[in-house]
């Protein structure tokens, strides 16, 4: 099983939402968060004055899969969740060790 | 001898004056800071109203508009004592209950003004010594001096609805008062930005409209005068607005509503002081210059000299009032569309009447804050602690928070 962890623009949630359920995919976990990249965050201009912006909203997609879908699901979002500028975001990978599906306590890729 | 009519729309007018500061100066400012520090800018604002209100009954209205001192009023109306309920103010046909009410909202509104200045760091004690000092102090004898028959009204200065008295007089001891505090924490660069600038539209409308209450309840009449200084008021802050919208798209390539609002507000500070002398052409001219002028001073004082008038209240009232100190000499002329100057007076000979108010007022406020600052400073201190500062007020000066989200 495979942990994917994206962080990407708010405004293509949507787009990565649909891609995967076309994937298959059959959940997923969101979150706003804030953060920075290589950019440092931006700057944002109110009566002419420059406020630096260190930590810019983003969402953060967690999601669990069987280790052979983790490619197709990382394209996945990948290519929905483009624009091709700054800022778009990453995708991580991480082994997953256990899973277990709350309602009938099922473990392992079972859980999923 | 009382006059229905004026009654009611002085009534109304004091309505909307009061409105303007509560809330729509306190929305206006609340929404420029950040969400940990609103309530406590709503909570000045607040204060500042009913504070200045206890004062303005007990002695500040009195010393502002009874007696003919040249400097200042008398006692006699302390309380209102003596004064009978059918009684028309001086040279009016409204009641003096209704002229006290009108008049307490620009008291109100003057130092709630100031509060732009030292948003977000100001210790809550100091702001209320502040306030009533300075209300005494540079309110009270200011007002006298242009409104209550003073030394300046003598001279025939002109100053409709409070270029001199309200806007310059706050715009300049809220520089000093942002010098002499300091910037907040990480000015200019790291300070958060406008939590909110939804809120700073909504309260800007509630000022623009409010205005109309400030500028033609200022003709102490309802007729052709207060029509007129309506119409006039909502030329300029619209023309200004226009002006702001223009500027940033120009210069930004993305013209902000916190721009366009801080605009209309600019546009009305400028036609203030005018309202009453000048006709819709001219309210044109002094919209489009209070706009960019003040759209200058807001680049100069904050970016040029880095000082830390958080809100803009000098750029946007102070220099904005004073500008249209002077353009009323200019417009008031009858070759202009304006009411006309007094028999036999030049417009030049107006506009060094209208530079001397000035002076002296600028004079004023500037040496009267500074002592009223340091004696502040001395007896409670002005600023809050860094860590407090870090924090935000809400929580530790009110104990709230503004979102319980």
């Amino acid at each position: 099983m495979k942990y994917i962890i994206a962080i990407i623009q708010p405004h293509r949630l949507d787009a990565v939402r649909e891609a995967l359920a076309a994937k298959g995919v059959q959940g997923l976990t969101v979150s706003e968060v804030r953060g920075f990249g290589r950019q440092k965050g931006q700057t944002e201009i109110y009566r002419g004055a420059e406020y630096n912006i260190h930590y810019v909203p983003k969402v953060k997609i967690e999601i669990a899969v069987d280790a052979g879908m983790a490619d197709a699901v990382v394209e996945a979002i990948g290519e929905a969740a483009r624009t091709g500028r700054i800022g778009d975001g990453k995708v991580f990978v991480l082994p997953l060790e256990g899973a277990m599906r709350v309602r009938t306590g099922e473990m392992g890729a079972d859980a999923l | 001898m009382i006059d229905a009519g004026d009654t009611a729309w002085l009534i109304t007018a004091t309505a909307l004056v009061l409105f303007m500061t509560l809330p729509g100066l306190a929305l206006f400012y609340g929404g420029l800071v950040r969400a940990e520090n609103l309530l406590s800018v709503l909570m000045q604002c607040f204060t500042i109203a009913s504070v200045v209100t206890v004062l303005w009954l007990l002695a500040a209205y009195s010393l502002t508009f009874s007696g003919t001192g040249a400097w200042i009023g008398d006692l006699s109306k302390v309380l209102l004592i003596g004064v009978p309920r059918d009684a028309a103010a001086a040279d009016t046909t409204i009641p003096e209950s209704v002229f006290f009410m009108f008049q307490m909202t620009f008291a109100i509104i003057t130092p709630a003004l100031i509060v732009g200045a030292f948003v977000e760091r100001m210790r809550f004690g100091a702001v209320v010594l502040f306030s009533v000092l300075w209300l005494f102090l540079v309110y009270v004898p200011v007002a006298h001096w242009i409104w209550g028959g003073g030394w300046l009204a003598e001279r025939g200065v002109l100053d409709f609805a409070g270029g001199l008295v309200v806007h310059l007089t706050a715009g300049v001891s809220a520089l000093l008062l942002a010098i002499m505090l300091g910037p907040r924490l990480g000015f200019p660069h790291e300070v958060r930005p406008p939590h909110a600038p939804w809120m700073t539209m909504v309260g800007a409308c509630m000022l623009w409209v409010g205005w109309f209450g400030f500028n033609a309840g200022s003709a102490l009449s309802a007729g052709a005068d207060a029509g007129m200084a309506m119409t006039v008021t909502h030329i300029s802050a619209a023309t200004a607005t226009v002006v702001w919208i223009v500027i940033e798209a120009v210069k930004y390539g993305k013209p902000s509503l916190v721009g366009a609002v801080t605009g209309a507000i600019a546009g009305l500070a400028t036609i203030t002081p005018a309202s009453g002398y000048v006709g819709p052409g001219a309210a044109l001219v002094i919209g489009l210059v209070g706009g960019g002028v003040c759209y200058l001073m807001v680049m100069v004082v904050k970016h040029r000299f880095k000082i830390d008038d958080a809100l803009d209240v000098l750029a946007v009232h102070g220099i904005g009032g004073a500008v249209g100190v002077l353009l009323a000499a200019v417009f008031a002329d009858a070759a202009l569309g304006g009411i006309g100057l007094v028999e036999g007076r030049t417009m030049g000979g107006q506009a060094l009447i209208q530079l001397t108010g000035i002076i002296a007022v600028l004079i004023w406020s500037v040496v009267v804050s500074f002592i009223i600052i340091k004696l502040v400073q001395a007896l409670v201190g002005l600023r809050v602690s860094a860590e407090i500062e870090e924090q935000g007020l809400d929580l530790n000066i009110h104990g709230e928070r503004g979102y319980n989200m």
